[in-house]
C-alpha cells in the first residue's frame, strides 16, 4: 500500500517535470508542435467545461462550441481596432483603440457566456434529454449563423472575414505574443502561451474536483442519473440545470478570450458544429464525469490527430492525394468515434467502481 | 411539533370522467405507522401522487405538522417535510451508497458553488457533517459497510434499504413508502417489517401503501381501506379487517365472516 | 402574387424531400430512441451513387433515353443504401442496444463522419455536376414556373408516401412495426422479432432517404460529400416538431419547413426592414424547432416512442 502511494507520488513528479520543459523539448522541431500542445490545452479546457454540463449533469449539449465563440468575439471587440474602425463614437472615446486588459475582459467574457448559458439553458429544461441535444445544437448554429452575418446593417462581427489584430495576451509586464529573452534563455512566444495555459488546466481541474465533491457537484449527479427521483429528495431541478449550464458556459468563455489573444483573430469557421460534436466526443470517449478520463479524451482526439498530419506524407502520395492530411485526420476521428464506443461504451477511462461488486 | 403529522380533510381529484378521489380524510398521528390499502384502481396512487406534489388536488385541505400544506412543485414535497420511496426502487446507480444519503441531506443544507470552490469554513463544517450524518443513516438501515458501494450493485433488498436511508436523510416529518415489500421474498419482508419497526420507535411517523395485507396488519397502527377512490373503513387493523364492506371490497360480493 | 405561388411551390418540393428523410427518422427514434445522425448521409450516399451509375451508362450507351437512366439508376442506389444502413444498424448500433445513452449517439456521429470522409476519398471532395435526365423545359402555372424534376419529386414524393400509409396501416408487417414500435417486449412475445423489424425500419429509411437524395441531386444540379448534413439536420428537426415517432407529424413538419424556409428567405428581408435577410434561411429549422418545444413540447402533432419504462 505504502509503496504504491509512494509510486504514484513518482509518477505524478515525473509527469510534472516532463509538463514544465516540453515546450523546450519540442521547439527544436518547429514551432508548430508546440502550437499543437497549445491548442490541445485549450481543448483540455473546453472538454472540461463541457464535462460539468453533459459529465455531471447529464445535459447533452450539442451547441458548446457557442460559450467558445462568444468568449473569443468578446476579446477579440474588446481589444482590437475593429469597433474603433467602424463606429465613430468608439474611436472619439477611446483615442488609443480599445485595448482592455486581459483580467477584465476574462471576467466579462465569463459572466458573458454564463449568462447566455442560463438563457439558452432556459427553454430545454422541461425537454426530454434527446431534444435537449438538438435544440442546444441550434443554437449553437444560430449563433455562428448570426457571427457570421452582423456584418450588416452595422458592422459588429465583420461577417466571414473575422476580428483581425487582436491583442495578445500582456500579464505582469510580459507580451506573450512575443518572444522573452531572459539572457539566459530565450522562450518563444508559443511556449509563453503554453506555460499560461497549462496554468489555466491546472486551475480548471482544481475547481472541477472542488465542485465535484459539494453539495452542488451531487446534485447535479443525482439529476442526471434520476431526475424524478432528484425531484422528490427536494432538489430544484430547474435552478441547477440553470447553474450547471451557466457554470460550463463561463469555462468555455475563458477558453474562447485565451484562444482570441493566442491566435490574433477569429472568424466564424473555428466554431463549427464539427467542433461542438469534437469536444462531445472527447467527453464521451473519455470518461463521462471522469475528470482523468476527460483530459485523456481531449489530448487524444485533438492531438493525436495533428501529430498523425505530420506523418502521413507517404500514405498521401500511396493514394494519389485521397489520403490528404485533413481527411485522414477525419477518417481516424470518426473510426474512434465508432470503436472505442462499441468496445468501451463507458468511456476509455471511466469513474471507477468503488469497493467490489458484491458478489452473488 | 404537534401531535398530528398529516391531516386530509375532504380530499378529491378528478380525471376527466373518472372520480379518482371522493371526500378522503385521514389523520395521521406522530409516532404511528399508517397504512393506506385498498383493491387495484382503488386511488392509493391516486392519493400518494397528490400528497407527494404529482398531482394538484381538486379539493380538500391538507395539514403537515400544523402548517397548511400545498406544494406547487414537486422539489417543494421534501422541503416541506415529505420523503418518499418509490414502488420501483430509484436510486442514483453510479453513485456509491454513501452519495445517494448525503443527496438527501441536499435540501437541509445550504453550500454553492463559491463555497464549493474556496472550501470556507462553512461549507466545510457543512459537507463534514453531511458525511458524517450519511455514514450513520447508511448503518442504521444496516447497510454501513456497503457506503462506498456503487448503488446498483447492491442486492435488490439493500436497495430498498438504502432508499429508505435517503428519505430519512431529509429530516422528514413522515416519510411515505410506496409498496416498499414488492419483490420481496419472505425472508426480506421479515427484514423491512424490522427496519419500519425500528424507524416508528425512534418516534417517526410513516404512511404506508401495500398490498401485502399481512405486512400491513401486523405493523400497522391504523389503516384507511380505499375503494374506488372512497374511505370505506378507518381504524385498528384487527377490527378493518373484519369489517363486512371490506371484505366486500377485496373478494366481491357472497362472502361473509 | 407570383412570387408567392412560386415560393409555394419551391416551398413543397423542398418539403417533400425533407418529408422523405424525416420519415427515416422518425421511424427509428420511434422504435430504438436512437438520434440516427448518419441518416443525412444515406442521401448523400443515394445522390453520389446515382450520380456515378447515371455518369457510366451515359459513358457505355450514349443517346439513352433520361428517363430511364433515371429509373435504373434509382433501383440501383436503393439497394446501395438499403445494404448500407442495414450493416450500419447491425454493426454499429445493435451492440449498443443497452449501452448508456449517449454511447450510441457518439457512434451515430462518427458514423456520419465517416460516410463523409469515405464519401470524399471514394469520389473526392469536387462539387460535381448532376446530369440532366429529364426535360429542362419549365411549365408555366399561374405566373409561376415549375420544371419537370420538381413536378417528379412531388408526384413520386406523393406515391411514396401512399405506398408507405399502405404498408404501415394494411399489411401484416406494418401492424408488427406498430406493434414493436409501441411495446417491444410485448411485441416480441406475441412472435415478432424485434431485430427484424428494426432492420426492416432502417431499410425503408434508407430507400426513402435515397430518393430524396436523387431528387435532391436533380433539383439543385449538383452533388458533393457533404450535401447531405445539412438536409438531414433540418429533416431530423422538422420530424421533431412534427412529433417524434409519429409518422404523420414527420410528413407535416417536413412540408411545413420546406415552406417556411421558402416563404422566409424570400420574405424575410422586406420583413424586417434589410436587417435579416435570406442568409439567414438556414436557421429557420431551429427556430422553428425552439418556439414549437416550447409551447408544445410533445411537438405539433404529438409523440409516439416505445414505452420503455
Amino acid at each position: 500500500m505504502f509503496t504504491s502511494k509512494r509510486n504514484k507520488m513518482i509518477v505524478f513528479l515525473l509527469a510534472a517535470v516532463l509538463l514544465m520543459v516540453a515546450p523546450f523539448l519540442l521547439q527544436p522541431f518547429g514551432n508548430s508542435w508546440v502550437r499543437i500542445i497549445d491548442m490541445v490545452l485549450l481543448y483540455i479546457m473546453l472538454a472540461l467545461g463541457l464535462n460539468i454540463v453533459v459529465g455531471y449533469a447529464g445535459l447533452l449539449d450539442l451547441g458548446y462550441v457557442a460559450f467558445f465563440a462568444l468568449g473569443a468575439y468578446v476579446f477579440g471587440l474588446l481589444a482590437s481596432p475593429h469597433l474603433g474602425e467602424h463606429f465613430a463614437v468608439i474611436a472619439q472615446t477611446f483615442p488609443g483603440g480599445i485595448h482592455y486588459s486581459i483580467w477584465v475582459v476574462m471576467a466579462v467574457a465569463a459572466f458573458v457566456a454564463g449568462v447566455v448559458g442560463m438563457l439558452l439553458g432556459a427553454p430545454t429544461l422541461k425537454l426530454r434529454g434527446d431534444y435537449l441535444a438538438i435544440v442546444t445544437l441550434g443554437f449553437g448554429e444560430i449563433i455562428r449563423i448570426f457571427l457570421l452575418n452582423l456584418d450588416r446593417p452595422v458592422n459588429i462581427t465583420n461577417g466571414p472575414k473575422g476580428l483581425m489584430q487582436i491583442d495578445s495576451v500582456k500579464l505582469f509586464g510580459i507580451d506573450f505574443g512575443r518572444p522573452l529573452d531572459l539572457g539566459w534563455i530565450r522562450i518563444e512566444s508559443v511556449s509563453l502561451y503554453y506555460y499560461l495555459f497549462l496554468f489555466l488546466v491546472v486551475v480548471t481541474i482544481f475547481i472541477c474536483y472542488r465542485i465535484e465533491n459539494s453539495r452542488i457537484g451531487r446534485a447535479w449527479m443525482a439529476i442526471r442519473e434520476d431526475e424524478i427521483a432528484a425531484k422528490a429528495m427536494g432538489l430544484n431541478t430547474r435552478n441547477l440545470k440553470l447553474m450547471a449550464f451557466g457554470m460550463g458556459a463561463s469555462f468555455g468563455g475563458v477558453s474562447g478570450v485565451m484562444f482570441a489573444a493566442f491566435q490574433g483573430f477569429v472568424s466564424p469557421e473555428s466554431f463549427s458544429l464539427m467542433e461542438s460534436i469534437m469536444i462531445v466526443a472527447m467527453v464521451v470517449l473519455g470518461g463521462l464525469g471522469h475528470i482523468p478520463g476527460v483530459v485523456l479524451g481531449a489530448i487524444l482526439l485533438a492531438g493525436l490527430p495533428e501529430v498523425l498530419r505530420h506523418a502521413a506524407g507517404p500514405l498521401t502520395q500511396l493514394t494519389d492525394g485521397r489520403l490528404a492530411p485533413e481527411i485522414l485526420r477525419q477518417l481516424l476521428i470518426a473510426l474512434a468515434m465508432i470503436v472505442i464506443m462499441i468496445t468501451r461504451p463507458r468511456g476509455l477511462w471511466p469513474r471507477p467502481e468503488h469497493g467490489k461488486t458484491l458478489l452473488k | 411539533m404537534s401531535d398530528i403529522v398529516l391531516k386530509v380533510s375532504d380530499a378529491s381529484k378528478r380525471f376527466g370522467g373518472l372520480q379518482a378521489l371522493s371526500n378522503v380524510d385521514i389523520e395521521i398521528r406522530r409516532g404511528q405507522v399508517y397504512g393506506l390499502i385498498g383493491p387495484n384502481g382503488a386511488g392509493k396512487t391516486t392519493f400518494f401522487n397528490v400528497l407527494t406534489g404529482l398531482y394538484t388536488p381538486d379539493g380538500g385541505t391538507f395539514e403537515l405538522a400544523g402548517q397548511a400544506y400545498k406544494p406547487t412543485a414537486v422539489h417543494e414535497v421534501a422541503k416541506a417535510g415529505i420523503a418518499r420511496t418509490f414502488q420501483n426502487i430509484r436510486l442514483f446507480a453510479e453513485m456509491t451508497a454513501v452519495e445517494n444519503v448525503m443527496v438527501g441531506r441536499h435540501v437541509r443544507t445550504h453550500s454553492n458553488l463559491l463555497g464549493a470552490i474556496f472550501r470556507t469554513k462553512a461549507f466545510r463544517t457543512e459537507e463534514k457533517e453531511i458525511a458524517e450524518r450519511a455514514q450513520e443513516l447508511l448503518a442504521y438501515v444496516g447497510i454501513g459497510h456497503y457506503a462506498d458501494y456503487k448503488a446498483r450493485t447492491l442486492s435488490y433488498g439493500d436497495q430498498r434499504r438504502l432508499e429508505i436511508a435517503r428519505a430519512l436523510a431529509t429530516d422528514p416529518q413522515l416519510i411515505a413508502l410506496d409498496e416498499p415489500a414488492a419483490g420481496m421474498n419472505a425472508t426480506e419482508k421479515v427484514q423491512l417489517r424490522e427496519l419500519i419497526d425500528r424507524i416508528r420507535n425512534d418516534n417517526r411517523t410513516i404512511l404506508l401503501i401495500e398490498h401485502d395485507v399481512k405486512l400491513v396488519m401486523g405493523l400497522c397502527d391504523a389503516v384507511t381501506v380505499l375503494d374506488y377512490g372512497k374511505c370505506i373503513a378507518q381504524g385498528v387493523p384487527s377490527v378493518v379487517q373484519k369489517d363486512p364492506a371490506v371484505i366486500e371490497a377485496y373478494l366481491g360480493v357472497g362472502h361473509q365472516g | 402574387m407570383d412570387i408567392f405561388l412560386q415560393q409555394v411551390i419551391n416551398g413543397l418540393v423542398l418539403g417533400s424531400m425533407y418529408a422523405l428523410v424525416a420519415l427515416g427518422y422518425t421511424m427509428v427514434y420511434g422504435i430504438i430512441g436512437l438520434i440516427n445522425f448518419a441518416h443525412g448521409e444515406v442521401l448523400m450516399v443515394g445522390a453520389m451513387t446515382s450520380w456515378t451509375v447515371i455518369t457510366l451508362m451515359q459513358d457505355a450507351m450514349p443517346g439513352s433515353p433520361g428517363w430511364l437512366l433515371l429509373i435504373i439508376a434509382m433501383l440501383i442506389a436503393f439497394v446501395v443504401c438499403a445494404v448500407l444502413n442495414f450493416t450500419i444498424e447491425k454493426v454499429a448500433y445493435r451492440p449498443l442496444r443497452n449501452a448508456p445513452r449517449l454511447a450510441p449517439l457518439i457512434t451515430a456521429i462518427g458514423m456520419s463522419l465517416l460516410l463523409q470522409t469515405l464519401a470524399m476519398i471514394i469520389w473526392k471532395p469536387n462539387p460535381k455536376p448532376f446530369p440532366s435526365v429529364l426535360p429542362r423545359e419549365p411549365i408555366e402555372i399561374g405566373g409561376a414556373v415549375i420544371s419537370v424534376t420538381q413536378i417528379f419529386i412531388l408526384a413520386a414524393t406523393a406515391v411514396t408516401l401512399a405506398g408507405l400509409l399502405y404498408l404501415v396501416n394494411k399489411t401484416k408487417m406494418g401492424r408488427a412495426m406498430r406493434a414493436t414500435a409501441e411495446n417491444p417486449k410485448v411485441a416480441g412475445l406475441m412472435g415478432i422479432k424485434p431485430d427484424s423489424i428494426i432492420s426492416l425500419t432502417f431499410i425503408i429509411g434508407a430507400v426513402l432517404a435515397a430518393l430524396a437524395g436523387i431528387m435532391w441531386a436533380l433539383n439543385y444540379g449538383t452533388v458533393q460529400h457533404f450535401m447531405g448534413f445539412m438536409p438531414g439536420l433540418k429533416a431530423f428537426t422538422a420530424a421533431v416538431f412534427g412529433g417524434i415517432g409519429n409518422l404523420g407529424g414527420a410528413v407535416v413538419g417536413g412540408l411545413a419547413l420546406g415552406l417556411i424556409e421558402s416563404i422566409g428567405a424570400g420574405y424575410l428581408g422586406a420583413l424586417t426592414g434589410g436587417v435579416l435577410g435570406s442568409q439567414y434561411s438556414d436557421i429557420f429549422a431551429f427556430v422553428v424547432l425552439i418556439v414549437v418545444l416550447t409551447l408544445r413540447p410533445s411537438g405539433l402533432m404529438g409523440e409516439r416512442v416505445a414505452d420503455r419504462a
